[in-house]
């Protein structure tokens, strides 16, 4: 099991040839209380670094990025129900949807557990 | 490619408090504002409307008017009965502009030896200025600069302040007063931005510290920052200056009617005149109206509203999510064809119409204590 992290805040855990996306406790922090979210449909191609969903605070909308390119396969329907789960859960319960990995290189451009840390320190 | 250097942010006198009790600090309107406490915004606009939220608008102007003709003459500049507001009573009103538009919305409070204006953080400069140029030297305008305003909001407010000022359990809504709360003298009102009773506390600044700490300390108060101020003064379908309204909106279109006076509908005499006059007559080619989205997808100020034909029939000046009604809701402005309540439209959101409906407003009962 592999767990990654974008410079954009959203995590991937890969098992084989399925990963799970979601944003990270940062992420649902600097957000604020979670109200809605917009997942693509299972069937949708995503490209690394393109739009793949959103997010919105009380605030603000804000876009989730694909961490990996591939084919979505499953979202999360919990969240429509109960957005809040991004709060409470982000690496758990609050996943946003499954794709698979089309391009197993692209994870080397992410970041692991230890490097995200320390991104988000510099961050101030 | 330069950057202009911004200037640096104002704090209010209670800066040092919102950021001891973990505040995300954010400007607004030149001051650096709490926007929310580490209870989030959702939890804090729910605590509001069910127990006491405490609010630091201390960036909010307050000016005074003296002079034996001030109400006479302020009524040059609003289309408010100034003259005819009782010593202690308190009335919103509307500076306009010549095309009949708004320059910004304001409490006025009459008491006795002189009125007490509240105004909003973002026009406190060219208000005064506004002011200054239009009623001096007959009427002195002051700035009161020296001074602090909190609001205390919610259904256990009164139990909270009627601890520490009994005579405060008797004021009616619209109405101030001054009594002393923990020893410091202070300019109470009856009245808020959150469509809940509560009360506004007008006291001098370096109390300020003191006096929210002292209510913060009573259980059923909590600090609540300017992002649930935002969802409860939707929630209320109350107007912010800017977005709902703004020098390019009339009262009529905004549907602040209640805020001219009968003798002014008659007599005139306040910038604007006579478009508002004959808006009233003949009623305004767009109104201010309240929205819900169908589903859950919250739709923003900006948006376009359209028609089911797909015709651009307005735009949205606040949207967001409210949390006691648990669902998107929105104000905006539509060609008065489109304006009856239960008016079926569509919301552009991220390139999609989206449907919506007109529905009443205010999205949550205002719970004013009228006594």
């Amino acid at each position: 099991m592999t767990l990654k992290y974008s410079k954009d805040h959203e995590w991937v855990r890969i098992d084989g040839a399925a990963a799970v996306v979601g944003i990270s406790d940062y992420a649902q922090t600097q957000l604020g209380d979670v109200v809605y979210v917009e997942v693509p449909e299972v069937g949708r191609k995503l490209e690394q670094g393109k739009e793949a969903a959103v997010v919105e605070s009380v605030k603000a909308a804000s876009e989730v990025y694909a961490p990996i390119s591939g084919e979505v396969t499953a979202v999360n329907a919990e969240l429509a129900g109960e957005p809040g789960r991004v709060n409470a859960d982000p690496m758990g319960e609050g996943w946003f949807f499954k794709m698979t990995v089309a391009k197993p290189k692209e994870l080397e451009a992410l970041m692991d557990e230890a490097q995200y840390k320390a991104y988000v320190e510099g961050l101030g | 490619m330069s950057d202009q250097p911004q200037a640096p942010l104002q704090k209010t006198p209670l800066h040092a408090l919102h950021v001891a009790l973990g505040a995300r600090m954010v400007p607004f309107a030149g001051y650096e504002m709490p926007v929310q406490y580490p209870t989030g915004i959702v939890a804090e606009h729910l605590h509001t409307r069910s127990q006491a939220g405490l609010f630091d608008v201390s960036h909010m102007g307050q000016v005074r008017l003296d002079g034996a003709g001030s109400a006479q003459a302020l009524e040059r500049l609003v289309p408010g009965d100034i003259q005819a507001l009782e010593r202690d009573r308190m009335r919103y009103t509307l500076l306009t502009n010549a095309s009949g538009g708004i320059l910004d919305d304001l409490m006025v409070t009459n008491l006795g030896d002189h009125l007490h204006l509240v105004v909003n953080a973002a026009c406190k400069l060219t208000d005064v200025e506004h002011l200054k140029r239009e009623l001096e030297p007959a009427v002195a305008v002051t700035p009161l600069l020296d001074r602090a305003l909190l609001a205390l909001q919610g259904p256990a407010a009164v139990a909270v302040l009627g601890r520490l000022a009994p005579e405060v359990k008797a004021m009616r809504f619209m109405t101030a007063a001054t009594h002393k709360v923990a020893d410091i003298p202070c300019l109470i009102s009856r009245s808020g931005y959150t469509g809940e009773d509560g009360f506004e506390i007008s006291l001098p600044a370096e109390a300020a510290d003191r006096l929210a700490r002292r209510l913060l300390a009573e259980p059923e108060v909590k600090p609540i920052g300017l992002g649930a101020r935002d969802t409860l003064r939707l929630e209320a379908g109350l107007c912010l200056y800017g977005h709902d309204i703004d020098g390019s909106t009339t009262p009529v279109e905004a549907g602040l009617g209640f805020a001219l006076g009968k003798r002014r509908r008659e007599g005139g005499g306040f910038p604007g005149a006579d478009v508002i006059l004959r808006q009233l007559r003949e009623g305004s080619a767009r109104k201010r109206v309240g929205l819900q989205p169908e589903g859950r997808a919250p739709a923003r100020e900006g948006t376009e509203i359209l028609d089911k034909d797909g015709a651009v029939i307005g735009r949205i000046t606040s949207g967001g999510f409210g949390p006691s009604i648990d669902g998107p809701i929105a104000m905006g402005y539509v060609a008065s064809a489109h304006a009856a309540i239960g008016t079926s439209v569509s919301l552009m959101v991220r390139g999609t119409p989206r449907p919506a409906r007109v529905v009443p407003l205010p999205f949550v009962t205002h719970r004013y204590h009228r006594g």
